[in-house]
């Protein structure tokens, strides 16, 4: 198990209101300065910055790295994307590891309003997938409640100069003023990152989309809401497939509804699905248009022991996720997290307790709502260690191999710039130790839900509330 | 365990001690000793109460909501999930069909809900499923304005007091299970609950629209063309799912346009 210790640690704030356009970010790479922890506001900017202005920063609802771990995406609670870009290691410095700053930041989607319904459909990101790299510019694909979309985001560091038609300033000419022919010639310009919408899938999800997931075949991707599951094509947006759909002809008999779905990393006619009762099911696209059989169904039978009002609730999963290697689901539901071997259908393969020391607590987790919060877990890139959140800004570790487990905090205190972190421990009752902090104390409000691991390195990202944390195993 | 008139104060504050220490309990009639022997016993009326007032924790989750935003689903199944277990646990119990078999006055009200609950679902009355009252269950999703009034109308009467429903029918269970303070330290309860907070208890009755005070309306009013079936325009809109129906919203969006348009100006 790696040791982390702290790169960096960012407020999500945005660079202008709600309701701006996409627009370049070349302010926001100049604004660098201000996001560093500690600092305080008069000595915000390295350079006067007139368009640098805070607002209330929003609480950050989904991270994720790009494919090679150049690019880390986050999206808000006001429908903001942000993306930080790692910097490039340079010899002068060999070691100050590359660290990620802004790259662009750009306003995804907007707050409508469901006229039919008479209700307000929330800009909140929940979902940001990246598409892999194909040429210079960068894809993400990008949800909220109803409406997926699929964003450009390319650099820009030359323009064109000497129009005939218009002058410098874009005012058009005379024609007849007009004596001589010149042939327009890129000139260096200051780097731009422009961030344009080119896709946007709309109109295809009555209930709330949970997950977003690209197939391996990289032109084709699903869209999940709670009953239903359709499948995309990049290049159509008015037009979808549906491939499960649970929705009972009763609604009255609702009782069970997805929670998160995810494609196969290499079979791309093959995805999995999770529901609120504590099973996966896993299909396979080939066997028929509507998967609503399914192939595998993924179930650990209920331990009588512990059975309480609460069994159900917590043990509806939040977050499924395919192993890189693809042999492998991990599996999150409210106390633990499993993995299952995609072979074995009737109990996952490991179990790991995450916060057992809350099961006592199921009834005030319920009234305070607690019980029903979402949390997401991740592979490392080798499969070898597990990561998920847990509250009071914690989240936890686990070494596959090995069997340890590390509870770490995400916290200002704790995050100053190469500060290591030190490992956390919940007293679960008798004598507290000097160190530990008990179950009483734990703050309910700090909960980490999104986490996000490099995919190949050691660089983990950690959302709390509104402060995004980028921790870095220790150079040996 | 003695059971005392534990004020759970709005919301249930501290219930986890509450169920963990158990309940201080006056004198029970029929009881001698309460603190020795008949442990099964003794168990058995605070975990009714646990019961009950996870039950009624549960209830109130699934009506306050706030109407600007979709509620979320997810949770909203497995709250109504949760009451589901509670009320047929209550049903094997026996404590819930004494409750419908004795009370003639009680009962009717339970059939009035029952039998609109019936009437939607042909597999709830094949296996003669004892409905519960849902009396205090409330509309959690979007408002839908296609309801149709006849459904109204029946579930709109089963609705007057929950509270009291409540209350009468723990009352019912009285003389049968001879829990006469027991039954005084619920009343207390229920009094307390909405004396402490006449905002949240009673501002959620008037406000709300009579026609969604039971669970399946609420599950079913989601969906807002599901069981009205007013337009099938709306049921297209709401439901696209192959390949063509997009370009089918489109149309219908732009029918949907026309008839908000009609509504509007009407």
């Amino acid at each position: 198990m790696p040791v982390f210790l702290a790169l960096q640690s960012r407020r999500v704030i945005p660079f202008w209101g709600r309701g701006a356009a996409a627009a370049s970010s070349a302010a926001s790479r100049r604004c660098d300065e201000e996001l560093y922890p500690g600092s305080s506001r008069a000595q915000q900017c390295a350079q006067p910055c007139p368009s640098c202005w805070e607002v209330p920063a929003d609480i950050i609802s989904t991270v994720e790295f790009n494919h090679t771990g150049e690019l880390l995406a986050t999206g808000d609670k006001g429908g903001r994307v942000v993306i930080f870009q790692r910097e490039q290691e340079s010899k002068n410095q060999p070691h100050r590891r590359g660290e990620y700053n802004v790259y662009s930041t750009f306003q995804s989607h907007e707050p409508e309003f469901d006229y039919l319904k008479s209700l307000e459909i929330e800009e909140k990101i929940n979902k940001i997938r990246w598409l892999p790299q194909q040429n210079a510019a960068y894809f993400l694909l990008s949800t909220n409640d109803k409406t997926v979309k699929l964003w450009k985001v390319s650099e820009r560091d030359k323009r064109p100069e000497g129009y005939n038609l218009k002058d410098e300033d874009g005012r058009l000419r005379d024609p007849s003023m007009i004596t001589v022919l010149r042939v327009p010639v890129l000139r260096p310009m200051d780097l731009m990152v422009e961030a344009t919408p080119r896709r946007v899938f709309a109109n295809a999800h009555t209930y709330h989309i949970n997950s977003i997931s690209v197939n391996s075949d990289y032109e084709t991707y699903m869209s999940a809401d709670d009953l239903r599951i359709n499948l995309w094509n990049f290049e159509i947006t008015n037009q979808s497939f549906n491939i499960v759909d649970i929705k009972p002809a009763n609604m009255e008999e609702l009782t069970e509804v997805i929670t998160a779905a995810e494609f196969h990393p290499h079979h791309c006619n093959t995805f999995v699905y999770s529901s609120s009762k504590g099973t996966i099911r896993l299909c396979d696209m080939r066997a028929a248009a509507l998967c609503d059989r399914h192939a595998k169904f993924f179930e650990e039978p209920e331990d009588p022991s512990n059975r309480s009002f609460f069994s159900e609730i917590i043990s509806s999963i939040s977050d499924v996720k395919f192993s890189h290697s693809g042999r492998y689901i991990m599996t999150r539901d409210y106390l633990t997290v499993k993995v299952w071997d995609l072979n074995m259908e009737n109990r996952p393969i490991e179990t790991y307790q995450v916060h057992d020391y809350l099961r006592s607590k199921l009834c005030s987790l319920y009234e305070n709502d607690c019980i029903f919060d979402k949390f997401e877990c991740v592979w490392n890139g080798s499969d070898s260690v597990i990561m998920t959140g847990s509250y009071n800004n914690f989240f936890r570790m686990f070494d596959r191999n090995t069997k340890r487990d590390v509870t770490l905090e995400a916290s200002r205190e704790n995050s100053k710039p190469r500060a290591i972190l030190k490992p956390r421990k919940v007293c679960v009752g008798g004598k507290r130790r000097k160190d530990e902090i008990s179950v009483d104390s734990l703050d309910f409000s700090k909960k980490i839900l999104h986490t996000a691991w490099h995919p190949s390195e050691n660089i983990i990202a950690v959302a709390a509330t509104n402060n995004l944390y980028i921790f870095q195993d220790k150079v040996n | 365990m003695f059971l005392t008139p534990v004020v759970p104060h709005w919301p249930f504050q501290n219930m986890d001690t509450m169920f963990v220490r158990g309940l201080k309990r006056k004198c029970f009639d029929g009881e001698e000793d309460i603190e020795g022997t008949l442990a099964g016993i003794k168990a058995i009326p605070s975990y009714n109460l646990q019961r009950q007032s996870l039950l009624d924790m549960s209830l109130v989750k699934l009506q306050l909501c706030h109407m600007l935003v979709e509620p979320n689903l997810c949770r909203s199944v497995l709250i109504a999930n949760t009451v589901r277990q509670i009320q047929e646990e209550m049903t094997q119990d026996g404590t819930w069909q004494m409750i419908n078999t004795q009370s003639t006055g009680q009962a009717s009200l339970d059939r009035l809900v029952s039998t609109d609950i019936l009437c939607r679902s042909s597999r709830d009355q094949a296996e003669g499923k004892h409905v519960p009252a849902y009396g205090t269950f409330n509309k959690d999703f979007e408002s839908d304005q296609a309801q149709d009034s006849s459904e109204t109308m029946s579930t709109a009467s089963s609705v007057q007091a929950p509270r009291n429903l409540q209350s009468n029918v723990w009352e019912m269970e009285n003389p049968q299970e001879n829990k006469g303070n027991f039954q005084k330290s619920l009343d207390q309860i229920f009094e307390t609950l909405e004396n402490k907070s006449p905002n949240s208890v009673e501002d959620l009755f008037s406000e709300v629209d009579n026609s969604y005070y039971d669970l399946d309306t609420m599950l079913t009013g989601m969906m807002s063309n599901t069981k009205m079936g007013h337009c099938d325009n709306l049921e297209t809109f709401s439901t696209p799912t192959n390949t063509a129906s997009n370009s089918n919203c489109k149309s219908d969006l732009n029918d949907l346009d026309h008839i908000v348009e009609i509504l509007v100006e009407s």
